[in-house]
């Protein structure tokens, strides 16, 4: 990916015709099914942000569906860092642990979260628990699986330099074993940064009081397909700015990894 | 020799893997003087990296002895530094080159300021204080290996181990890391054990020349390098007894006869080594250098 401004103008070019074409399509069409992108956004404006500037210009309704669909996303994610994290090093540094949870690890990978909705609606009734369960036991499996492959994968000659240096064990953990892990601890975590935005609207829609997901409920029930596709198109910006997030928090964190692999002057 | 024994290894043997395995040491037996600077010599694959390792206490040999000032090594010691030949993997790339060369110091130094200082000296030691603050795979591969050198001194050790130091560095960087490292030895008097597969190099920089067999390595021979003080890349190597060392050590290595040489034209005082047979013994015979 460059960030050059040819390239980036390309690139929001690309977008904007779309949009154009979609516009032009949706006016000649006059379907109800495809609103014009004009209708869409307008829609979202009214329905979202409209509010006073005291309320970071959100609407009730963006107060009340669109923060705790974020909260539970940031709770979810939260959990499956922790999680998978420290786990993810414990397993991966331990050949025992490893070779007692890898059989078991590989299997619960292999199960999609969604199925265990009901399992989670059970256990922890309607409502925000069960979401944020839903998302961390989502979300937590490709951080889990790909921290423990990086700790276990730490470079032997760096370990070894370790013990001729005589690191303390805690210095070993935070010096050493922890930053080599993190390129693959940031690979896991953006393939679960975008798996928690479908597991919080799966969740939402399976059963919930207020959300994104919810409000797609109630769009889709009152056949109204603009705010239908005001939701769709919020759940897309959604989803790009969280992607835009992580890879801002990675950059930051792995300026050394890009050099070191010679992708940084 | 200078001094006492700063190291005495015994009858060192070592197999990786499972019961006898694959044989790496056989019955190593060397002593080394305080202040000493022996260079270790074999053919590849004899098992120098692994003798060096148990000296270091990174691996546990399965049979002899590892002792440093008097204490048997069973573990990493104190006063000891290594030098990996992979500089690039050896160095941590997520630390400035300073904060890498301050890491081991921890341990020993409180304050962090003290230990930056520490840092610093060393870089200065090894001429990179200006680029302290850059990233290993910011350097050259000379440089990373300079830092990797002031990560061993800022320890301050009594016993610098080196692997295959130069190993990966081109010809005219090599040189001017082997004049470093005696510089280096020059001021501190430290003892150092440097693993080489370098002939040349092995004479170059070393007192003694320890030669080893073919894996499983035993020591062929231990030569005295009777070269004078300060040695120099072009008149140094220019010199008879330097020819002449370098030539019974590269015999020495290929296990052709070594011409028993000596007769007062060059080489170094032979000593025998202990567990060679007869013909190993007349080999590693030589004369003393001429002072040319």
């Amino acid at each position: 990916m460059s960030w050059a401004p040819g390239r980036l103008a390309a690139r929001w070019a690309a977008i904007a015709a779309v949009v154009v074409l979609w516009q032009v399509w949706a006016r000649h069409q006059g379907s109800s099914f495809f609103p014009p992108p004009s209708a869409i956004a307008d829609r979202m404006y009214q329905q979202w942000f409209s509010g006073p500037a005291s309320h970071l210009f959100l609407t009730p309704d963006g107060v009340g569906n669109v923060l705790p669909s974020l909260g539970r996303i940031a709770a979810g994610l939260a959990i499956a860092v922790a999680v998978g994290g420290v786990a993810g090093v414990a397993i991966g540094r331990s050949v025992a642990l490893s070779g007692y949870l890898d059989p078991l690890l590989q299997f619960a990978r292999a199960l999609p979260a969604v199925t265990l909705v009901p399992v989670f609606i059970a256990l922890f009734r309607l409502g925000t628990e069960m979401e944020v369960a839903t998302i961390a036991f989502g979300t937590v499996w490709p951080i889990l699986l790909n921290t423990i492959d990086g700790a276990r994968s730490v470079d032997p000659v760096q370990m070894e330099t370790a013990r001729a240096f005589r690191l303390p064990g805690w210095q070993r953990l935070t010096k050493l074993i922890i930053p080599a892990t993190m390129p693959r601890f940031f690979a896991g975590l953006r393939l679960s940064v975008s798996l928690a935005l479908v597991l919080m609207v799966f969740a939402e829609l399976a059963g919930s009081s207020n959300g994104i997901g919810y409000e797609m409920n109630n769009a889709e029930s009152s056949f109204d397909m603009t705010w239908v596709w005001a939701t769709i198109v919020l759940l897309a910006l959604l989803g790009n700015a969280f992607n835009l997030l992580e890879q801002a928090v990675e950059h930051r964190m792995l300026g050394w990894h890009r050099g070191a692999r010679g992708r940084m002057p | 020799m200078t001094g006492t024994a700063m190291l005495e290894i015994t009858g060192l043997t070592h197999a990786f893997g499972p019961g006898a395995g694959h044989p790496a040491l056989d019955g190593v037996t060397l002593t080394i003087g305080e202040g000493e600077m022996v260079s270790i010599v074999g053919p590849s694959g004899c098992g120098k990296s692994t003798l060096l390792r148990c000296v270091a206490g990174l691996i546990r040999p399965t049979g002899g002895s590892v002792v440093l000032r008097g204490a048997p090594v069973d573990a990493v010691p104190d006063g000891l530094a290594v030098v990996f030949q992979d500089y690039s993997r050896s160095l941590f790339p997520w630390l400035s080159v300073r904060d890498n060369v301050a890491l081991p110091l921890r341990r020993t130094q409180q304050g962090r300021a003290q230990r930056q200082a520490t840092a610093l000296d060393a870089l200065g030691t090894v001429g990179l204080t200006d680029i302290a603050q850059k990233y290993p795979w910011q350097l050259s591969g000379g440089m990373q290996q300079r830092v990797a050198i002031a990560r061993a001194l800022a320890c301050d050790p009594v016993l610098l181990l080196m692997d295959e130091p130069f190993g990966s560095v081109d010809a005219q960087t090599r040189e001017d890391l082997e004049d470093l490292i005696l510089a280096v030895r020059q001021d501190s008097r430290m003892t150092i054990l440097m693993v080489t597969h370098d002939i040349d190099e092995s004479v170059y920089v070393g007192d003694r020349v320890i030669v080893l067999t073919p894996g499983p390595a035993r020591v062929r021979a231990d030569l005295r390098v009777d070269l004078p003080a300060p040695r120099d890349q072009i008149a140094t190597k220019a010199l008879p007894g330097f020819v002449h060392l370098r030539t019974e050590v590269s015999r020495l290595v290929r296990g052709q006869p070594g011409d028993a040489g000596g007769r007062g034209s060059a080489g170094g005082t032979g000593r025998s080594a202990p567990g060679d047979d007869s013909r190993d013994r007349n080999r590693s015979r030589a004369a003393r250098a001429s002072q040319a």
